[in-house]
């Protein structure tokens, strides 16, 4: 049973390689289109912290946070979003694939579903995203104050490998809520990009209802609130203990294992209901 | 070899649920499929048809393990679709009429390449099979053009020579003539016989030109109401529908009835006459006993279609 699961998983890993190498070949052929798009998606993301640093023409800090402090939750919600967008965005066109009957193709082809609907489409250049967070994320830390530990060091991967996860999490259970609502992308785009909007603030201008949320349901703040206060050296709004900083990745693991279980069973009602 | 297909009473139940008020929901049994047993031999062609709604579709849907059965044992080259849907893959090659299983926005090439992978086909034998393929096809000319600027002929050569390249035991076709001009469709049925006898390819066509039939398979299944009317030879069908092909005659002027023998005349327009006879009979002596003895200007044969051959068993049955 575990040997079947694993040999599916290398193969999902291999098929979403070839499909995805495909479609960076074919873009390939059109460098200069490429550069412009890629260009293009970094500005367009980049305008996002435009308005964050107006607003802080006007004011010194939100929620007791500075610009930079601001500038470096933005980075890490930006990066770890961006990444998990370029590996499985495309998911979000599964309730169209669904409704125009196009899912079947992928059903008949010797490759699971998930893999092949995550690299359909693999677009490279949502890299402007990723590095326009990357870059904000390194200018934040040349001006925050922090007090570099061995733990704080570590924990800037663990939180953006971590985040990424969550992340893709986030789409898959999307995913699988469209075979129930095919018209639900709209749906989905609010747990993702809406997600990522609400992280690039700091927790203590949100009510506590809302931080609770993020929390405790749709463990978003493991993306960065809670491990980025924790390097920042400030407190969180909700009293937790100290290790809860450090769960980003069990906080994913967990996550990748329902939304996997909620595409499981949302395959099995398209396969026993048909479109 | 034996049976390759095996279908026992396989059965297909959708829910469907419809609105009936502003909270009231009623839940609706559609059984798409019903009690369905048939067995298919290694390398038979078979034509599966039946009119639209019958459950033609979703029994190629179970075959091919895209839907799960709600009943019945269901079996290809000893794989439970459903359960081993992977496994399946690389012995089915799958042709949709209406929807493509290439890479829309990439060149037809792209598609073929990543099948070579995808499959994990031996290099020697992809190169083999896409040369052949693409010579039987003329796809020469279109491998480097986007599927999505294919026309639909060329798309369905591209899906038919895509479905063939890992030398799939089984390939299910639906409707792959379906909105092509006679030139493409006989191209395509050419090919088909040609795969069939070269390779032993067991082929299930769905369709709903006779025709197709006529000239690809040696046995017809026809479905209805999710249950098998018929399985036999396209001939038996003819009797068993108790169908009727049309003689039109163009006559040189309005003329009364003329009179044959074993035809009648269903219609007169003007010099125009319609004659009916039956499906399993010739029309060279009706049309040379007509030559002789009335001024022909002009005619032509009307096959009996799909629908009218079915109605009229159907109809038949349920006849007291």
């Amino acid at each position: 049973m575990a040997e079947g699961r694993d040999r599916r998983i290398i193969e999902g890993v291999r098929a979403y390689g070839l499909i995805a190498g495909m479609w960076v070949r074919s873009t390939m052929a059109y460098r200069a289109s490429f550069a412009m798009t890629t260009f293009g998606n970094f500005a367009a993301t980049f305008l996002d912290f435009v308005a964050i640093m107006l607003m802080f023409s006007r004011v010194d800090a939100l929620g007791g946070y500075p610009l930079p402090e601001v500038a470096f939750l933005y980075g890490l919600s930006a990066t770890s979003f961006g990444l998990a967008d370029l590996l499985i965005g495309s998911m979000e066109r599964l309730g169209r694939r669904v409704r125009d009957g196009t899912l079947d193709t992928l059903l008949v082809r010797p490759a699971p579903v998930l893999a092949q609907l995550a690299a359909d489409r693999f677009a490279l250049r949502r890299l402007g995203r990723v590095t326009q967070g990357a870059l904000v994320l390194g200018w934040s830390l040349t001006r925050v104050d922090i007090d570099w530990t061995v733990d704080r060091l570590l924990l800037m991967p663990v939180m953006v490998a971590g985040g990424c996860g969550i992340f893709c999490a986030v789409f898959v259970a999307g995913a699988a809520f469209q075979f129930l609502a095919q018209d639900a992308s709209e749906v989905q785009n609010a747990f993702t990009y809406g997600g990522t909007t609400l992280l690039q603030y700091p927790p203590t201008v949100f009510a506590k209802e809302l931080v609770r949320g993020v929390t405790f349901v749709l463990p978003l703040a493991f993306v960065n609130w809670l491990p980025a206060t924790y390097v920042l050296g400030r407190p969180y709004p909700l009293d937790l203990p100290r290790w809860t900083a450090f769960a980003s990745p069990l906080v994913a693991v967990a996550c990748c294992a329902l939304a996997g279980l909620a595409w499981r069973a949302g395959l099995r009602s398209y396969r026993s209901t048909g479109s | 070899m034996g049976d390759f297909i095996t279908l026992e009473n396989v059965e297909k139940v959708f829910q469907v649920r419809r609105r009936t008020g502003l909270w009231r929901r009623e839940r609706r049994e559609v059984r798409a499929v019903d009690s369905l047993s048939f067995t298919v031999a290694r390398g038979e062609m078979v034509g599966y048809i039946g009119p639209n709604g019958a459950g033609k579709s979703t029994t190629v849907k179970m075959l091919t393990g895209i839907l799960t059965p709600s009943a019945g044992r269901l079996r290809v080259a000893g794989i439970d679709p459903a359960r081993e849907r992977t496994r399946l893959a690389h012995r089915i090659g799958v042709v949709f009429g209406q929807r493509t299983t290439l890479w829309w926005d990439l060149p037809l090439i792209d598609s073929y390449r990543l099948a070579h992978r995808m499959y994990r086909i031996p290099d020697a034998r992809y190169r083999q099979n896409l040369d052949r393929l693409v010579e039987l096809l003329d796809l020469g000319a279109l491998l480097d053009v986007p599927v999505r600027q294919l026309s639909l002929g060329q798309r369905m050569r591209g899906d038919i020579a895509a479905a063939l390249l890992h030398d799939p035991d089984v390939l299910y076709l639906d409707e792959p003539t379906i909105g092509l001009d006679v030139v493409s469709k006989a191209r395509v049925r050419e090919f088909l016989r040609e795969v069939n006898a070269e390779r032993g390819t067991t082929v299930l066509l769905t369709t709903h030109d006779l025709q197709d039939i006529e000239q690809l398979c040696s046995r017809v299944m026809v479905i209805d109401h999710g249950r098998l009317v018929y399985d036999g030879p396209l001939a038996g069908l003819h009797e068993a529908g108790e169908s009727e092909r049309t003689l039109v005659v163009d006559l040189e002027r309005e003329l009364p009835p003329v009179e044959v023998p074993s035809a009648r005349v269903v219609r007169v327009e003007g010099p125009r006459q319609w004659l009916a006879f039956p499906a399993g009979q010739s029309a060279a002596p009706l049309v040379a006993h007509l030559a002789a003895r009335y001024p022909l200007v002009d005619l032509s044969v009307r096959e009996p279609d799909i629908e009218a051959v079915i109605a009229r068993m159907y109809a038949e049955r349920t006849a007291p």
